[in-house]
């Protein structure tokens, strides 16, 4: 509960901070002259109208789901592989979302999809790497944990090998710019069209992840004891696996492969609500986002005028945070 | 009432199972004995769903198991499994007995008061009234053991199967444990690797060798020299101490060989 009120306090304020600032007010009052007709004042200029309702309420909007899912996909993956080290990135469906959108970028691949093809591109790259990684981990009967890290790391290194060889072949150093900064991702393409595709997408995925947060508490206990309790783990591993691949394929496609955050708000979520799943889901939900949002703000401000990737802060401020996490872990474990 | 007839199963290249049968009993305690690999995990699993075996047939009450969904197994046979007990998430005693619950509620519903004072009550028949809010991983392992029964006896299904509960416990707690599910009159199952325990706290045996059951009966039956040696491959003796039988084991050579054996067996002559 503190945590949300944190987490919608966070996108107020990160609102408002940017290269111009605009005070939390100020940017409620835009906020609300759009959407509940709040009359226009004048203590607002028209540029601030733009940069509020244009540019950065769009971003902070997105920063906050794909914070969300991220964070929901990797208390879930954890829980699914009964690994605290596994991340929404360890089923390989980024590398497959990346090669997609390499493919796009270098070789206009899928240009006749429109104007978000890129985007669209890196979805159905990550479709196809889920599709690969389902395909490996059944080959031999039910989804077991080892199976699923084994496949996803296997075809996120082949997919990765791949994106590395479009860059090469494609021999330009504008677009392997480009697919770098979308690699490392970026909240910069934030825009009103794409919002509600990506709130729709990752907002039900999400909201199956909650209904099913007991599954996730026994099978995290383990095959035995959620067989035992009612639960037929490789078919509830099947449906979460792919209901969180989608929503990591909607996050990647709309912000590119933001690392750390899948892996670090679980972590300090559990710290702060315990191990059960009815509190840790929307816990390291609220969580990702604070930290997204954040980061994004931190991405903006670092070095204006220039824009950091947003993975490049995330990773930065991530990986001390993991590793004081990693020190206080207890050491039978 | 579990029942299970003609069971084979096939692990890649191996059968571990080839027409085992086993039945619960009413009010009985049923335990399941034999060597290592002899299946008895394997038959404990197939009993609830987690191994499908490859021949025969398993009944819970008159119904298939195949018929049933996962969650109506789980309301008529709860299981102490093994792989909860080195839980290394960190959730505390009171949660995990709660989970219990799980098979009365649907994936949305969240557990009630109902649900609670079961957990609660649990934890009473099982001695542990005010430990619902320690961490699962503090407690000892005895304690730990004791937890997954309260497990089980929150989920109120009618048959109790339970594998290898004594592992890893000192001799005290061996006891202790099975104590416990002997006074709780359930119809149960268990797994045990040891014979004495087997002696004292089951009502009935069913003793596994290579993938079937060779005998089955009263324990003071089945735990019989001329039943047992030819399974563990060791020499059995029963001791009586006027109040209670004792099993005590020998290898069936001696130890100590004699140089004539040593000769023989290295092919000197003299």
């Amino acid at each position: 509960m503190v945590i949300s009120l944190l987490a919608v306090a966070s996108m107020v304020v990160a609102i408002g901070l940017g290269p111009v600032g605009v005070t939390p007010l100020t940017a409620l009052s835009i906020i609300g002259h759009h959407t509940v007709g709040v009359p226009e004042l004048a203590s607002w200029a028209r540029t601030d109208d733009a940069i509020i309702w244009e540019v950065r309420l769009p971003r902070v909007l997105l920063g906050a789901i794909v914070g969300m899912a991220l964070g929901v996909a990797g208390v879930t993956l954890q829980a699914l592989v009964r690994n605290p080290l596994a991340e929404p990135y360890i089923i390989g469906v980024s590398s497959g979302a990346s090669t997609g959108a390499a493919a796009a970028i270098l070789f206009g691949i899928g240009s006749g999809l429109g104007a978000e093809s890129v985007s669209l591109m890196a979805f159905l790259g990550a479709l196809g790497a889920l599709a690969l990684v389902l395909a490996l981990a059944r080959s031999t009967g039910r989804i077991t944990p080892s199976r699923m890290i084994v496949a996803g790391v296997a075809v996120g290194y082949l997919l990765s090998a791949t994106t590395s060889m479009l860059i090469l072949f494609a021999d330009s150093a504008e677009g392997a710019r480009a697919v770098m900064f979308w690699l490392l991702g970026s909240l910069a393409n934030a825009d009103w069209s794409t919002l509600p595709i990506g709130y729709l997408g990752m907002g039900a995925g999400m909201v199956l992840v909650f209904w099913w947060r007991r599954r996730l508490d026994l099978l995290a206990l383990g095959d035995e004891t959620a067989m035992a309790s009612g639960v037929d783990p490789g078919r509830t591993r099947l449906v979460l696996v792919v209901v969180v691949a989608l929503c990591v394929g909607f996050a990647v496609s709309l912000s590119g492969g933001i690392g750390f955050v899948g892996l670090a708000a679980p972590h300090i979520a559990r710290r702060i609500v315990g191990p059960v799943h009815r509190h840790l889901v929307p816990a390291a939900a609220a969580l990702g986002a604070v930290i997204l949002v954040w980061a994004d703000v931190a991405a903006r401000m670092a070095l204006q005028p220039r824009e950091l990737p947003i993975g490049v802060v995330t990773g930065v401020l991530g990986a001390p945070v993991l590793v004081a996490l990693v020190r206080k872990l207890p050491h039978n474990n | 009432m579990i029942a299970a007839t003609g069971i084979g199963l096939r692990l890649g290249a191996t059968d571990v199972l080839s027409g085992a049968q086993l039945c619960s009993r009413p009010g009985q305690v049923v335990g399941l004995i034999g060597p290592n690999g002899s299946g008895k995990s394997s038959l404990l699993r197939c009993l609830y769903g987690m191994l499908r075996p490859s021949s025969g047939a398993v009944l819970i009450g008159d119904e298939p198991i195949e018929s049933l969904s996962q969650r109506s197994i789980a309301r008529a046979v709860a299981v102490v499994t093994q792989d909860a007990a080195d839980d290394g998430i960190g959730i505390t005693v009171g949660e995990f007995v709660l989970l219990g619950r799980h098979v009365h509620r649907g994936d949305h519903q969240s557990f009630n008061d109902d649900d609670r004072s079961f957990a609660l009550e649990a934890l009473e028949l099982v001695n542990l009234s005010g430990f619902a809010g320690r961490n699962l991983q503090e407690l000892s392992g005895g304690e730990r053991q004791r937890v997954m029964i309260a497990r089980c006896i929150a989920q109120q299904s009618p048959v109790m199967l339970l594998d290898e509960p004594t592992n890893h416990l000192d001799v005290r707690y061996q006891h202790e444990v099975l104590a416990l599910v002997r006074s709780l009159d359930m119809e149960t199952i268990v797994v045990l690797h040891d014979l004495n325990l087997a002696n004292r706290y089951c009502d009935h045996l069913a003793l596994l060798d290579q993938g079937r059951v060779v005998r089955h009966g009263p324990p003071d039956e089945v735990l019989q020299s001329d039943v047992l040696e030819p399974v563990y491959g060791i020499e059995v003796r029963r001791v009586a101490d006027g109040k209670h039988a004792y099993l005590a084991f020998g290898p069936r050579e001696p130890c100590t060989a004699t140089s004539d054996d040593r000769h023989r067996r290295w092919g000197h002559t003299r």
